[in-house]
């Protein structure tokens, strides 16, 4: 079995980390305490990811923050059998997905604790935190039990 | 005020993509391809009054002022066009805009890429940084993408041929037999990078798989070259030795990220191509040619369905039961596609614009379609994100 974004205890995480802005701080802060917060329309109560300062569907919306399920399905997904960047090299194969909250917003995510090859389109998922440093905890996801 | 006539093009510059160009010089190449493109049309430089480049490695900024000045061009309309692999049709369709609103008459358009081999030893670019190098904080993209490993494009196209295997089905051998098809027109290319290479689908099937569901055949080999025309007014094009008349243009873009496109599997080819057969009053059945973006197999399939040449889902079926080499009976990307004649960065995707040109004026040589009147160009930017769409006509 391949985890390969999670931590190893012994050697520093040396992939690019997300450097979180004004306006996605809650998402990130949200992520160390392992909760799933995304912004929701007020005046639709469509949800919306990625985090943004202003709403994508309507000039006089506003957007709030809410926690969400955490269950998701795969959208869509590939196995990377060669690494897509070189800090990804010795990682591979590794699942690259698009999860499909149940909220309905997509997220780019790797898919933990399976297989790559038994990854499908459709697998029920359940978000995962991973505490890949001290500071940041990476939204990732597994296949729901 | 339709563009619809309003400008053409006249004058095709292009290098035969290589692997590398040791110590050259964006800035250079596009100022070769230029002069070429304004000697085919049979201009001077004093004719050219308008100017779109892409920006480059030495410009990331002022690219069109570095151009007008390194070429001696005085430009009444002189812009940078940000269409990823669209850039060429949309350097066109700006060259048209520009034209047909009375701004300037005669426009050249430039893309160009270099490439080091060093570049193929080592990391090509660290991760965080964009497609063209430069480092791209405080995007969504380096924020919710990046650190999972979602960096380039295989994984973005493998993501939506699964999904697509998903909703539609198609066969590996059906995927393959589009690189398969353009491997042959590539082979009655000289100037293609895959010339003399024939493959079979089972060389195709028998290629590493890169990203499941797509084979290493399946998949662009980014190179280097140029390529650059001069698109002129309807008025001057009678003129000229040989044109291609823009009779449509459509343009459409929906998303950045395939993450957050409205679907994976129907594209805003749609509302482009619409765009562009309504304007230049055309039926799909008329063209004679098709150019479309293949930076990969399924880019291909989805773009088929997409441009309204095959029915939604039916795209498997579509390459079984139509012939899609330059002599069959859907002559598609007669140059080899980028697939098969190279992926020159922008200029891979101008080579769509300068094949579909060159085939609407009875200029293809080898692989010259037959009583070839009217071509359809689709640029692809991104992931299946920015999509310019043309109609060119024969002119004279």
């Amino acid at each position: 079995m391949t985890e390969p974004t999670e931590a190893k205890a012994s050697a520093p995480y040396m992939k690019p980390l997300p450097e979180p802005t004004d306006v996605t701080r809650p998402f990130w802060d949200a992520a160390k305490q392992h909760k799933l917060m995304i912004q929701r329309s007020k005046q639709t109560g469509k949800y919306v990811f990625y985090p943004r300062s202003v709403s994508p569907f309507a000039p006089g919306d506003a957007l709030e923050w809410v926690e969400v399920s955490g269950r998701a399905s795969v959208y869509s997904y590939t196995v990377a059998r060669r690494a897509t960047a070189p800090q990804w090299s010795g990682d591979e194969p590794y699942v690259i997905a698009i999860v499909e909250l149940e909220e309905g917003p997509h997220m780019t995510a790797n898919i933990l604790g399976c297989p790559p090859g038994d990854v499908r389109v459709g697998i029920p998922l359940q978000v995962s935190f991973e505490d890949v440093t001290p500071e940041v905890t990476l939204v990732q996801f597994r296949p729901r039990a | 005020m339709s563009m619809r006539g309003k400008a053409a093009i006249i004058g095709i510059g292009e290098f035969k993509p290589t692997r590398y160009t040791e110590g050259a010089t964006t800035l250079g190449m596009l100022a070769e391809v230029g002069r070429l493109a304004i000697a085919d049309a049979s201009l001077e430089t004093g004719d050219i009054d308008g100017l779109v480049t892409e920006s480059f490695a030495e410009a990331p900024m002022f690219a069109p002022a570095t151009m007008v000045e390194y070429l001696g061009i005085d430009a009444k309309f002189a812009e940078v066009v940000d269409h990823g692999g669209a850039t060429g049709a949309g350097m066109v369709a700006r060259a048209a805009m520009a034209i047909s609103s009375g701004l300037c008459e005669t426009v050249l358009c430039l893309t160009a890429a270099r490439r080091e081999s060093r570049s193929n030893s080592g990391p090509k670019r660290s991760a965080g940084t964009g497609w063209s190098g430069r480092r791209v904080d405080r995007t969504p993209y380096s924020e919710f993408e990046v650190p999972y490993g979602a960096i380039g494009a295989n994984f973005g196209y493998a993501m939506i041929a699964n999904r697509y295997m998903h909703e539609y089905g198609v066969t590996p051998e059906q995927l393959a037999k589009i690189a398969v098809a353009q491997r042959y027109n590539a082979c009655h290319n000289p100037n293609a990078l895959f010339f003399g290479q024939p493959i079979t689908v089972e060389d195709v099937l028998n290629s590493p798989v890169i990203v499941d569901p797509l084979h290493l055949l399946e998949i662009v080999m980014p190179c280097a070259g140029a390529a650059a025309l001069v698109v002129t007014s309807a008025r001057r094009a009678k003129k000229a030795k040989h044109a291609a008349t823009i009779l449509g243009v459509g343009e459409h873009t929906t998303h950045r990220s395939i993450t957050y496109a409205p679907s994976l599997t129907s594209s805003p080819i749609t509302a482009a191509a619409d765009l562009a057969f309504k304007m230049a009053g055309v039926r799909r059945k008329d063209i004679d040619v098709a150019s479309i973006y293949d930076c990969y197999t399924i880019t291909v399939l989805i773009s088929l369905e997409d441009a309204g040449f095959a029915k939604k889902g039916g795209g498997g079926k579509f390459v079984d039961q139509h012939n899609l080499q330059f002599d069959g009976d859907f002559p598609l990307n007669p140059h080899g596609g980028q697939l098969s004649f190279g992926q020159a960065g922008l200029a891979g995707g101008m080579s769509h614009v300068t094949e579909a040109a060159r085939q609407v004026m009875g200029r293809a040589q080898g692989r010259q379609v037959k009583k070839c009147q009217l071509a359809f160009v689709n640029g692809n930017g991104g992931i299946m994100s920015e999509q310019v769409s043309l109609i060119l006509e024969r002119g004279r």
